[in-house]
This record gives structure tokens, C-alpha cells and sequence, in this order.
């Protein structure tokens, strides 16, 4: 079992970081992981992308071309790797600020409004864990569980109060899978 | 013990502190800045010095410097940069200082791109500073590796005298994997007697140079680096194999078009058709001999050599393999990397399929 992810958005939209928890929950559990960064005189507000391998067996190349899974944070992350997705793959869709639906009929769509559940929560930093929420909700290689050991350990001290958010953003995400 | 993710320029600068480096001088440049951010904030902690230089030419004589007083000392850059250390490091091979140098490769040439690149093969080999000088040259994959070697590196550098590069792409810089820390094998490493440490009023003074101003004492100097590379090349070759008994297409790829070759193998396999990888892991000395050995093989229809430059490393294939071997070429410059079907199908071309 192999998930190969594509996730992409603005500069800002905590892109990198939803990669990076998925390839450490990944890793907690055992399995082989890496995790690609794009790189380049970006900034804030502009685009972003990284690609996460997370996988049984070794993993033989950390270029992502063909992903089972793509997670969009806006609509040109949408429009330029649909396209790329395998047959099957399943798309997660930002639907807080993309309007669009996903055109191919041949994956699985699944729209997830981050942002406003997030300003719904209070925060909108929050807005990339919702999306982690949803994901993990429907792919199902990973457990919340290891997720949640991770905020635990990731948010100490002043920081400590931001885990429940956390873990209820990722409760709300986890809803709006069907 | 249990797996760590790291980034690859971060593991390489943790690396270095596990290895016993106390000192870094070096000046900022994509993609490698991570170094040198982790050990300014990590250097100070352990009573060792960080310093950003006002230029590339200024840090590696500092490390020059460093390297002197007998201490472990490092730099990293991506090469536009390492063409300017280029002199530093001819006279640390001339002086005989032991020191480790990172070069995180990007686009060129000039000041090209920032995306990773392997346009730095014969100026790491071959040397872009003046005079008969070798280096050692490792050429991590992972980032397992680029931990791996670093310290590695630091143990080869004092076991020769001779200052150690690590030539990696820029990917490998950026990414990040699972690792384990682990120690190198231990080596029986020499004293330094000749380090400038002060002489306490006990013994005369060590002066390090590289001027050999009499042409008979400068042949002399000469020889005795040859005798050393020339050990170098018997004990530190090293290369990992893939897949190679009995194939019918051999890739010759290092760094990150290693792992893109290895995709390509698997799509080849698909197809019926077997692949192997020679990878080389040191670049100087190259594994040539045994390259020769596996390509010979009455199965090898094919010699394919995979980087991320117009083709560099393909001289020192063609060296090894004598024409014994047709030597094909896929590679892509300039920051941009080829694909695995590329690569498959630049494979089959070469067979005539």
C-alpha cells in the first residue's frame, strides 16, 4: 500500500505543514515516508507545493507525478493537478474558497469548506487541519489517534490550549467526508 | 533506535556536530541555507563558533584557518559559491588539511537557478582549482546517506590529510525522509602533530603552507600526494548495486536521478525488460573497475547514464568501459528533472526497442 500525495495551495495556507504531519504520523507508524518540498522564491500568497510518499514498502522515488491523492487549496492548485491524478485517486477539494467542482468523473471528489468551518472554530490557521481531518477520515491510513499524540507533543506549555482546537478542527474535517 | 524526519540540509548540519565539527564558516546561498541556519543556532551551544562570512573566498580560508589548528571544521554552499571557494580548496589539498565541504548542487551555468542540478561533476572531480590535487567526492542518495557520510567524511578527511566533499543536489537538501542516527565505523585516526596549536615554548613552530618554491621539493610534494590519492582510490572506492546480475540495461546514475533510475527499473521490469544500476556513492575515486565488470556481463545490451546535467559523468563511464559498451545519455540541466518513463524510454531506445 502506497499513498502518493500531492498537496498544493497558497503560500500561507499551512500546505507544507499538512505534509509534513502526514509524513510524521507516518512514520510513527512504521512506514517509509518522505516528504518533497517545491521550493523557490516564494512567499506568502504565493503558490506552494509539496508531495508526500507514504508507504509499506520502501520507497524507491520521492517525485511525485502520478498521486493517488490531491489535496487543493485553491483553484490553481485544482486546475493544474487534476489533470495528473490517478484513475480512482480521490481529490480534496478547499471548497471555502474554490467554487469549482473537480471535472473528472473517473476519482473520487471530496469538498471540504476549511476555512469557514475553521472561522467557525475561532481560528483560521486551523484551516489545514480541518483538511488533515478529512483526509485521514477517508483514506484511512492513518490513525487520528497518532495524529493527536503528535499535537500533544507539538503544542506544550502556553501552546498546550491549542490541542483541543486542533483536535476538534480535525473532528470537523473528518464530518464532511461521506 | 527509533526514526527521526529530517530535512536533508538539516541532517547534514546535525551530522556535522555528531562528527565532532565545533566550526562552520560559510556565506548564505539557495538551496543549502538550512546548514548554516541550524548551526548558527546550535554551534554556540556547544562553546563552537558560527560564522557568516563577508564572502565565500573569506570562509574558505577561515576554514583554511581552522583547519590548521587541527580542529573539525565545515562549510557548505551550492555552486555558484563553491566555484568561488575553489582556490581554498587547491591549497588545502596543497597544505594537507582535513576539512569537510557541502555542496548542494543548483542549476548553472553563472548563476543559473536555484532547482537542483549535477553541473558540478567535473569541477568536483576534477578539481576547479589549480594543480595535481584529488579530493574525495561522496554523493549521498537519502538523506540517511547525506547523514551517514557527513560524518564519515570527517573521519576520511583526517585519516588522509585531505579535505572531503559532499556533492548532492539541491532535492536532497530540501526533502525530508526517516533517518536513524547511527556512528560511522570507527577508524584508527593519526595525531596531528603538525597542527598550529602554539608551541608552548617546547618544540619549533608548524607552519603550514603550500608554496614548494624549490621545483625539486615541489616534485618531491608532488609524488607523495600521488602515493596518497593513489591509496585513496584502493581503499575508499565505493558503489552500490542494483539489480545488476544478469541485466540487459545498466544505469550509471548518483544522487537524485539514482531514485528516479530506480522508478525506471521497476517500469522496465513491467515490461520484461531487466534493468540494473551501477551507483556510484564516491564520485572521485570513480568505481570504475567495477562498472567495467558488471557492464561486461554477456546480458548488457545497453550502458545508460542518467543526470542532471548535459552529461558529465559519462566521461568517466566511457573511461571505464573502454568502448567495450555502447553508452547512451539521458539527462536534463538547468533545474530540471527527468521523469522515470523518460528515463525508461530513453533506455529502450538504446536497446532498439
Amino acid at each position: 500500500m502506497t499513498n502518493e500525495i500531492m498537496i498544493a495551495g497558497f503560500g500561507g495556507q499551512g500546505v507544507m505543514a499538512i505534509g509534513k504531519t502526514l509524513a510524521e504520523a507516518g512514520m510513527k507508524e512504521g512506514k517509509d515516508v518522505s516528504w518533497l518540498p517545491s521550493y523557490g522564491p516564494e512567499m506568502r500568497g504565493g503558490t506552494a507545493n509539496c508531495c508526500v510518499v507514504i508507504s509499506e514498502d520502501p520507497i524507491i522515488c520521492p517525485i511525485v507525478l502520478e498521486p493517488t491523492e490531491l489535496i487543493a487549496m485553491n483553484l490553481p492548485s485544482l486546475k493544474k493537478f487534476e489533470p495528473t491524478v490517478v484513475k480512482n485517486g480521490t481529490i480534496f477539494v478547499n471548497s471555502s474558497i474554490i467554487t469549482e467542482k473537480v471535472e473528472r468523473e473517473d476519482v473520487r471528489a471530496i469538498y471540504v469548506p476549511c476555512l469557514d468551518i475553521a472561522n467557525e472554530l475561532g481560528n483560521a490557521k486551523v484551516a489545514n487541519m480541518v483538511m488533515l481531518g478529512a483526509y485521514i477520515e477517508a483514506m484511512g491510513n492513518l490513525g487520528v489517534e497518532t495524529i493527536k499524540e503528535m499535537l500533544v507533543h507539538m503544542f506544550t506549555g502556553p501552546k498546550a490550549k491549542l490541542v483541543d482546537l486542533n483536535i476538534e478542527a480535525l473532528r470537523r474535517g473528518a464530518a464532511c467526508v461521506k | 533506535m527509533e526514526k527521526e524526519l529530517w530535512k536533508g540540509n538539516e541532517a547534514i548540519a546535525e551530522a556535522a556536530i555528531r562528527a565532532g565539527c565545533k566550526y562552520f564558516f560559510g556565506y548564505p546561498i539557495t538551496p543549502q541555507n538550512e546548514i548554516p541556519e541550524y548551526l548558527s543556532a546550535h554551534l554556540p551551544k556547544i562553546g563552537g563558533c558560527f560564522l557568516q562570512a563577508e564572502s565565500e573566498v573569506a570562509a574558505i580560508n577561515m576554514v583554511y584557518g581552522a583547519a590548521g589548528c587541527g580542529v573539525r571544521v565545515m562549510t557548505s554552499s551550492s555552486s555558484p559559491g563553491i566555484s568561488l571557494k575553489q582556490e581554498g580548496i587547491t591549497y588545502m589539498c596543497g597544505a594537507e588539511l582535513p576539512a569537510v565541504i557541502i555542496n548542494m548542487m543548483r542549476g548553472g551555468p553563472g548563476l543559473g537557478t536555484i532547482q537542483p542540478a549535477q553541473g558540478d561533476y567535473y569541477q568536483a572531480t576534477r578539481g576547479g582549482g589549480n594543480g595535481d590535487y584529488r579530493h574525495l567526492v561522496f554523493a549521498p542518495a537519502t538523506i540517511q546517506e547525506a547523514a551517514d557520510y557527513v560524518q564519515i567524511a570527517f573521519d576520511v578527511a583526517e585519516q588522509y590529510r585531505n579535505p572531503v566533499m559532499i556533492l548532492a543536489d539541491g532535492m536532497i537538501g530540501q526533502m525530508m525522509e526517516a533517518i536513524e542516527w547511527r556512528e560511522p565505523e570507527k577508524r584508527e585516526l593519526p595525531a596531528k602533530p603538525w597542527a598550529t596549536t602554539g608551541t608552548k615554548g617546547q618544540r619549533e613552530p608548524n607552519v603550514i603552507n603550500s608554496l614548494y618554491i624549490d621545483p625539486n621539493l615541489c616534485a618531491v610534494h608532488n609524488e607523495r600526494l600521488a602515493t596518497k590519492y593513489k591509496a585513496m582510490e584502493e581503499n575508499e572506492t565505493r558503489w552500490e548495486e542494483v539489480n545488476t546480475e544478469d541485466c540487459e540495461i545498466l544505469f550509471v546514475a548518483y544522487g537524485t536521478p539514482s531514485r528516479i533510475a530506480k522508478a525506471a527499473i521497476q517500469l522496465l521490469e513491467k515490461e520484461g525488460i531487466k534493468a540494473g544500476m551501477l551507483r556510484p556513492i564516491t564520485l572521485w575515486p570513480f568505481p570504475g573497475e567495477a562498472l567495467k565488470k558488471i557492464a561486461m556481463q554477456d546480458s548488457v545490451k545497453a550502458v545508460v547514464d542518467v543526470e542532471l546535467s548535459m552529461g558529465q559523468m559519462i566521461d568517466d563511464v566511457k573511461i571505464a568501459l573502454e568502448g567495450c559498451r555502447p553508452v547512451s545519455f539521458i539527462g536534463k540541466a538547468g533545474g530540471v528533472v527527468p521523469t522515470p518513463y523518460e528515463v525508461a524510454a530513453a533506455a529502450k531506445a538504446a536497446i532498439g526497442r
